[in-house]
């Protein structure tokens, strides 16, 4: 059973299939029918048993480094230009294969967007190295 | 076969309720604080594994004496230390009572809430040696692995050793620690809300001090209008769009209650505190039968009092400050209000709740497109998800409004 990453980005990836606007410039029941979905795709994953675990992340990001002994950590603070990758947010599922995890991931694509129409968001797709030592060699 | 009656089901809040007591008397008789909580939680899950089935004369004797026994086997040699989860405990004969529950409490939330402890330390360790948690619900509760809390425990402990106890706590420590226990629930697990007014109401038992029945009144002010708070599918509901029919009423009344028993022993010399002035507006909320018949004016002196308590409420205090910038705004025009946010910018520009408040003030003035704007900017700069879907709802509607006034 590998497990998968699946991420969400709030820029960056491949250039977006269908540009759309920020989701609180949608009508209000698109907005709703999005959040439902998104509920939805949890509970149906973690009803069929594949569901591990999921978290969304804000929008202000940093990066930090060690600045040498005896310094301070060096801190590049956002706002970083509009081109670099910011992630919105991951769900890691527990599946039979990389098939079934693409399937998850452009189902979750498939979210509804202003006028209800699907999003076609990128979802990037990583798979989890397992952890610990093989028992038996592959 | 039979089935077995509802009074045989374990009642889980009276076995907790006894884990202080027990406690108590161990560090007391003598024993090392550290030992003593480890041995009591192992009898604690004992018990929760056991009671069902063969519940105990005397609970509170069960869980000394077995806690007792673990703390002999912890000193006893490896091979003895083996033999232990052979012997199943016997029941032993009834007690009687030591200390009254109340010392019991107040000494262990000293401890516990100790000023030297990181608040995320003081917290756990509260809710295991205090409230009878297993380290496994906490861990739950604040979503991280359980050997993570079981190691933020022991940290904990550790960091006590060598402490005298016999002196006085902090109790401001203690009230801080109740109150991040009760914010730290969640709507849809509202257990640790529940654990955090238990704990508040022994403490009131332990103490007079009239803040810890102001903190106590609070939680209850607060958690009676919990049922209203969110919507079926877990959405937030503003308290002007709430269905006050659903406000706990019996626990509004208590509240009251409590907070009139601590204001009535408040003197000029001796003001009332930050909780109770908190409870005091949540009291005005849950009085008005609907939102346009709230006593802003009052609401907004009391929030006058609030930020006078501290020396530089800005930065201090900003909840203080905005939800004074509301009451402004409905007491004295949206306006006003709005002024008032305007003198806030410099400091609290980039927090999310200067700029929900400001959308909030520019719905008040009839403004969706300001408002539209505002909540959007609250909603890029939440921390919690259910928040920010509210201030992204916020936004989406008051826009779609904009668009049908044009």
């Amino acid at each position: 059973m590998p497990k998968y990453l699946l991420l969400k980005r709030y820029r960056g990836g491949p250039e977006p299939h269908r540009p759309f606007p920020p989701m609180d410039q949608w009508d209000p029941k698109d907005v709703e029918a999005h959040l439902a979905f998104l509920r939805q795709v949890a509970e149906t994953l973690t009803e069929s048993g594949e569901y591990v675990d999921g978290q969304a992340l804000t929008p202000s990001s940093s990066f930090v480094r060690y600045g040498g002994p005896d310094a301070a950590p060096v801190t590049t603070d956002g706002p970083h230009p509009e081109t670099s990758d910011l992630i919105a947010g991951w769900m890691m599922v527990d599946v039979d294969s990389y098939e079934r995890a693409a399937e998850i991931a452009a189902y979750i694509s498939s979210e509804p967007g202003p006028g209800g129409e699907p999003l076609h968001e990128w979802i990037e797709v990583r798979e989890v190295m397992e952890p610990g030592a093989p028992i038996e060699g592959a | 076969m039979s089935l077995k009656p509802a009074s045989d089901a374990l009642d889980e809040g009276a076995l907790r309720a006894l884990v202080p007591r027990v406690l108590a008397a161990l560090v007391r008789s003598g024993e090392d604080f550290d030992a003593a909580e480890d041995a009591l939680q192992e009898a604690l899950i004992e018990a929760l594994r056991t009671w069902p089935e063969h519940p105990p004369r005397d609970p509170r004797a069960w869980l000394a004496a077995v806690a007792r026994r673990r703390l002999v086997d912890a000193r006893r040699s490896e091979a003895a230390r083996r033999r232990r989860e052979e012997e199943a405990p016997a029941d032993p004969a009834p007690v009687p009572g030591a200390q009254p529950a109340g010392d019991d409490t107040l000494f262990l939330l000293f401890l516990c809430c100790h000023p030297e402890l990181s608040p995320a330390s003081q917290v756990a360790l509260t809710l295991r040696a205090v409230g009878g948690l297993t380290t496994r619900e906490i861990a739950d509760a604040f979503y991280v692995p359980e050997a993570t809390m079981a190691q933020r425990i022991s940290r904990a402990k550790r960091a006590l050793r060598g402490q005298r106890f016999e002196r006085p706590g902090d109790l401001a420590v203690v009230l801080r620690v109740l109150y991040l226990i009760y914010a730290a629930g969640h709507a849809d697990r509202v257990e640790l809300t529940e654990e955090a007014i238990r704990l508040a109401r022994q403490l009131t038992l332990a103490t007079d001090e009239p803040e810890a029945r102001g903190l106590l009144a609070l939680m209850l002010l607060n958690h009676a209008r919990l049922p209203a708070r969110y919507d079926d599918a877990g959405r937030i509901v503003p308290l002007d769009r709430q269905d006050r029919s659903l406000w706990d009423e019996r626990e509004i009344a208590e509240g009251v209650r409590v907070l009139q028993s601590a204001l009535a022993v408040q003197t000029d010399e001796r003001p009332p505190g930050r909780y109770q002035i908190e409870a005091a507006i949540a009291a005005l909320h849950a009085d008005a039968p609907s939102a346009d018949e709230t006593d802003w004016p009052q609401i907004l002196s009391w929030y006058d009092e609030l930020v006078a308590l501290s020396a530089d409420p800005v930065r201090e205090d900003p909840a203080a400050v905005l939800g004074r910038a509301i009451a402004v705004g409905h007491a004295l025009g949206s306006a006003a209000g709005l002024r008032e946010t305007g003198r806030l910018r410099d400091v609290l520009g980039e927090r999310h709740r200067w700029h929900a408040a400001r959308g909030y003030l520019h719905a008040l003035a009839g403004d969706p497109r300001a408002a539209a704007e505002a909540y959007s900017e609250a909603a890029g700069r939440a921390t919690n998800v259910a928040e920010r879907n509210h201030l992204v709802r916020e936004a989406a509607r008051l826009r779609s409004e904009a668009r049908a006034a044009t």
